[in-house]
């Protein structure tokens, strides 16, 4: 991949009402590039989006396209389009001029422009749709069409803010790949705006973890999934068993009362740390042969797998299995060196603990997208209005 | 149950009569072959005829038509404008402050509204020493003043339900912000506007009490045609005007319950769409 | 980005200059003219003059019988209203429509109108005189002049509270009957309570035209009943005393708003007892 600089945030930061929305950041976004700014709510991953496109502006702080400031120049002549959270189709045109609207602005000859606008549809499979109402289309439709909207302009940069969050599942698994084809084929730099973790993963070169207005990690898909810098993105991404540990020394760590070997170095002798091991990383063994014992205390059948919570000396384990073990027997478990990754101590360290607490209603919770809570929050602010 | 049925219905109709009767009656006799307000003799279309050739009549309702067009046109206008700026507006005391003006010509009751403005007229007519301080400006002034609440009354719950990211995917797309609001935002508040002109356009029509006390002697509406004559005995062509008046309401509403409907099917089609 | 919302703020500017000139300035002018007397000079005369026996009355009639119209609209709209929120969707609609098309008629044209109806040799004495009865003295009363208050403004009483009954969620009336409530004790205390606000903004709707109506005491009165409207208009149209149809309307504006105030809080505490 050519490594060619086409936007770099130098310490942008957004306050609102004294709340700091972006904290900060620093990011350089590379030519033909998928990147995915991944966070919770709140994380200032929307509000990054919108600086890049120019609806925000930032506080202080530098926004440079191919090494040029842009932070004064207008939404409407920056060389980006953008992808709506709810598409934001103009409801009075029909799909044809929806796609059309960019060149007609630019005054580019009819012609020229129903060739173009066929290839679009083409390429998003809406070959036929042309005079199609946009308010009576599927959302999976209206979302092509939005895509094919932005496209037409040839932009440098694409921006999507959590383009797929109104579809379901199954539609949202083949947009996934239809866009990464889409992006593949125009070679246009994506960034991608979504809080979905599996989504983040399986299209991105490069995934930017954001939480509290500040960028947490960024890499790509693999190293964030296999090296978390800490314990907000080991949570974040993918279930994990998160323990308090000690690095004794190089490739030596001791936690849950036991000495482990390990892969990792360059820590000071006894140095508190925090010990990530992810679910599916952990044999059951019988108990003698364990390195660790444990009760179950519940089995959860997960189609693929079992998921397993055991309780080792009161920290509740999350375990993924294929074998079936009763609730309430005794299982050991055997951990491989390369399964335990270790961490600086950071902000997020006491977070999040085990999976005493855990339930699947915590996670619906936590999945509401930022319009979401923007919207929620109006409502309430609106409600005090009316008193 | 179907008993208290049955007498909920008698109930409405009786009521349903009641709002009907004058308007029956009206009806009835501007087709009478006599002038007489109270005993049918025989049916005739004299009095449509009779109101043709009446050209105070015919002027009144020109000037009628007249004031109608342009205030309700003016306060689309201003008000359309008004309700833009009222929906970008953040701060809460001053949004507050221009709501309850706004809101002034709504609560108060008209003689209050007619005379407020007519002393306003005398005293300005005053200070110019114009011999009629009261004229068609005036009463356009006024016909604008009241009808501009209802423009903003249709148009700003428009405003405030619109994607917030229209705008924005238009600037995205390359417009200046003048021709985002041309190009999209207007036409998507388009309902509103249509409906609040003519809301404004109807409430100009049918003014009365406003009208009487800020129009000068040179311009006669038909509300004020219409006071005039029932100060002495009426005659039935002025029944027969409102039977027309009647019908051209009925039509426009039709129309614009038209557009209402055109409107809600939009929105239901989107709610099917998204099902799929 | 801050200097385009201004930029669109400003959008409001003619409304508001408007506002300041033709909706504050003419107020101010109401207020300057009642405290003024023909030559200009500061005097409470103008005041002073209404409270002789004479303005008394009309304040105090105006007020009784403005009263009296919007609760019997209350009376009657209610029903109307509650009959029409349970018809079918389309039905609704087109009641509505037929409940304000009366509306969109000349006032002045169907409230003369109702003079054919009453008057002595009018068609309900004529149809009473066809089985023997009668002729009823009906036009130039009391009765007739609130007739045609309640008949004129009833559709904006009607409206309103429909438009609350038809938001009220029928779960709740289900949970109340759920709960044990018997049809009146739901009415009483479950959709009452909820169609306060259509309550609330029909009484505003009714009481305003009501007080301040000049033409219907003119025509149905036989002008044997002077509301304060009557008194203004005459100021104005007539005896060209501007100062004291100044301090008329001024009275009436108070009038107005004391009335309102009372109401909302009366009704507001209602709804607190409720909640």
């Amino acid at each position: 991949m050519e490594k060619n600089k086409i936007i770099e945030l130098k310490g942008v930061a957004k306050e609102y009402d004294g709340e700091i929305v972006l904290d900060s950041i620093d990011l350089d976004i590379y030519d033909k590039e998928f990147v995915t700014l991944l966070g919770p709510s709140g994380c200032g991953k929307t509000t990054t989006l919108r600086i890049i496109g120019g609806f925000v502006k930032p506080d202080s702080g530098e926004l440079l396209f191919d090494g040029v400031s842009v932070i004064d120049v207008p939404p409407h002549k920056r060389p980006v389009n953008t992808v709506f959270q709810k598409y934001a189709l103009f409801p009075h045109l029909n799909v044809y001029d929806n796609i059309a609207f960019g060149l007609r602005l630019k005054k580019m000859p009819e012609k020229e422009i129903y060739d173009k606008v066929e290839e679009m549809l083409a390429m998003v499979n809406l070959r036929g749709f042309e005079k199609r109402n946009v308010n009576l289309l599927s959302g999976g439709q209206q979302q092509r069409v939005a895509i094919a909207r932005a496209l037409i302009n040839s932009p440098r940069v694409l921006l999507l803010d959590e383009p797929l969050g109104a579809l379901d599942l199954k539609l949202r698994k083949d947009m996934q790949n239809e866009l990464k084809n889409i992006q593949k084929k125009t070679g246009i730099t994506f960034i991608y705006v979504t809080h979905d973790q599996e989504e983040a993963l399986s299209m991105s070169d490069k995934v930017v973890v954001m939480a509290n207005g500040a960028i947490q990690q960024i890499g790509t898909p693999t190293d964030i999934y296999n090296e978390p810098v800490n314990a907000f993105v080991a949570d974040f991404i993918g279930e994990s068993n998160i323990l308090d540990g000690e690095m004794l020394r190089d490739f030596r760590v001791k936690f849950a009362g036991t000495e482990f070997d390990c892969l990792d170095k360059g820590f000071e002798p006894n140095e508190k740390v925090d010990v990530v091991i992810r679910p599916e990383d952990v044999d059951v063994v019988a108990p003698d042969k364990g390195m660790l014992c444990g009760v179950i205390s519940s089995v959860t059948f997960k189609g693929v797998h079992y998921e397993i919570i055991v309780n080792i000396g009161g920290f509740k384990w999350m375990i993924q299995t294929t074998d079936y073990a009763a609730p309430n027997s005794k299982i050991g478990l055997y951990i491989e060196p390369d399964a335990i990754h270790i961490m600086k101590k950071s902000e997020f360290s006491d977070m999040f603990g085990d999976y005493s607490t855990y339930s699947e209603e915590m996670d619906h919770l936590s999945d509401l997208t930022e319009e979401e809570m923007e919207y929620l929050s109006e409502l309430t602010e609106e409600e005090e209005e009316s008193e | 149950m179907s008993y208290t049925k049955r007498l909920n219905k008698i109930y409405a109709v009786l009521i349903f009569i009641f709002l009907y009767a004058p308007i029956a009656v009206l009806i009835l006799f501007s087709f009478n072959d006599s002038n007489s307000t109270g005993v049918l003799t025989g049916f005739s279309l004299k009095w449509y005829r009779e109101l043709l050739s009446d050209e105070a009549t015919m002027t009144a309702l020109k000037n009628t038509l007249i004031l109608a067009v342009s205030s309700s046109l003016l306060a689309t206008l201003i008000g359309t404008a008004a309700a833009v700026g009222i929906n970008k507006m953040k701060n809460k005391y001053l949004v507050g402050a221009v709501n309850t003006v706004t809101n002034i010509p709504m609560m108060n009751p008209d003689i209050v509204t007619g005379i407020s403005l007519m002393l306003l007229f005398v005293f300005v007519g005053g200070i110019v020493n114009s011999s009629n301080s009261l004229n068609f400006w005036t009463v356009l002034i006024a016909h604008i003043t009241f009808n501009l609440p209802y423009v903003i009354l249709n148009v700003l719950p428009k405003l405030r339900s619109m994607d917030r990211h229209l705008p924005e995917a238009a600037l995205d797309l390359g417009c200046t912000p003048l021709q985002s609001f041309f190009k999209v935002e207007l036409p998507a508040i388009m309902p509103g506007v249509i409906s609040g002109l003519i809301m404004a356009f109807t409430l100009s029509l049918d003014d009365f009490v406003i009208s009487y006390f800020t129009v000068g002697n040179g311009f006669e509406t038909l509300p004020i045609r219409i006071y005039s004559m029932t100060k002495k005995r009426v005659t039935p062509d002025m029944y027969a005007l409102s039977t027309l008046i009647f019908i051209v309401i009925l039509a426009l509403l039709l129309l614009s319950n038209f557009v209402g409907e055109r409107d809600a099917a939009k929105k239901v089609g989107k709610k099917k769409g998204a099902k799929k | 980005m801050k200097k385009r919302s201004l930029l669109s703020q400003a959008a409001a500017a003619p409304h508001i200059v408007w506002s300041v000139l033709f909706i504050i300035a003419p107020l101010l002018f109401v207020a300057y003219y009642a405290l003024t007397d023909a030559d200009g000079n500061f005097t409470l005369s103008n005041f002073g003059s209404l409270f002789t026996a004479e303005y008394l009355e009309i304040f105090l009639r105006s007020a009784c019988f403005a009263f009296l119209a919007t609760v019997i609209c209350l009376v009657i709209a209610y029903p109307v209203a509650y009959f029409i929120s349970k018809t079918s969707p389309k039905t609704q609609k087109l009641l509505i429509v037929l409940v304000m098309l009366p509306q969109w008629m000349n006032f002045l044209i169907r409230t003369y109108s109702w003079m054919a109806i009453l008057e002595d040799t009018g068609i309900i004495n004529t149809v009473l005189g066809w089985v023997g009865l009668g002729p009823v003295h009906m036009i130039n009363t009391a009765g007739a002049v609130i007739l045609g208050m309640v008949y004129n403004f009833l559709p904006y009483m009607i409206l309103p509270i429909y438009t609350s009954l038809s938001k009220l969620d029928p779960r709740f009336v289900e949970a109340s009957a759920d709960l044990g409530c018997n049809a009146f004790g739901t009415l009483l205390h479950v959709i009452l309570p909820l169609s306060r606000s259509g309550i609330i903004s029909g009484i505003t709707m009714v009481f305003v035209p009501s007080i301040s109506t000049f033409y219907i005491s003119q025509k149905l009165g036989g002008g044997n009943f002077d509301l304060i409207g009557d008194t203004i208009e005459r100021q104005f149209q007539s005896a060209y005393n501007y100062n004291l149809g100044a301090a008329i309307s001024f009275v009436l504006m108070v009038l107005i708003i004391v009335s309102m105030t009372v109401m909302n809080r009366f009704g507001e505490e209602e709804g607190g007892v409720v909640a």
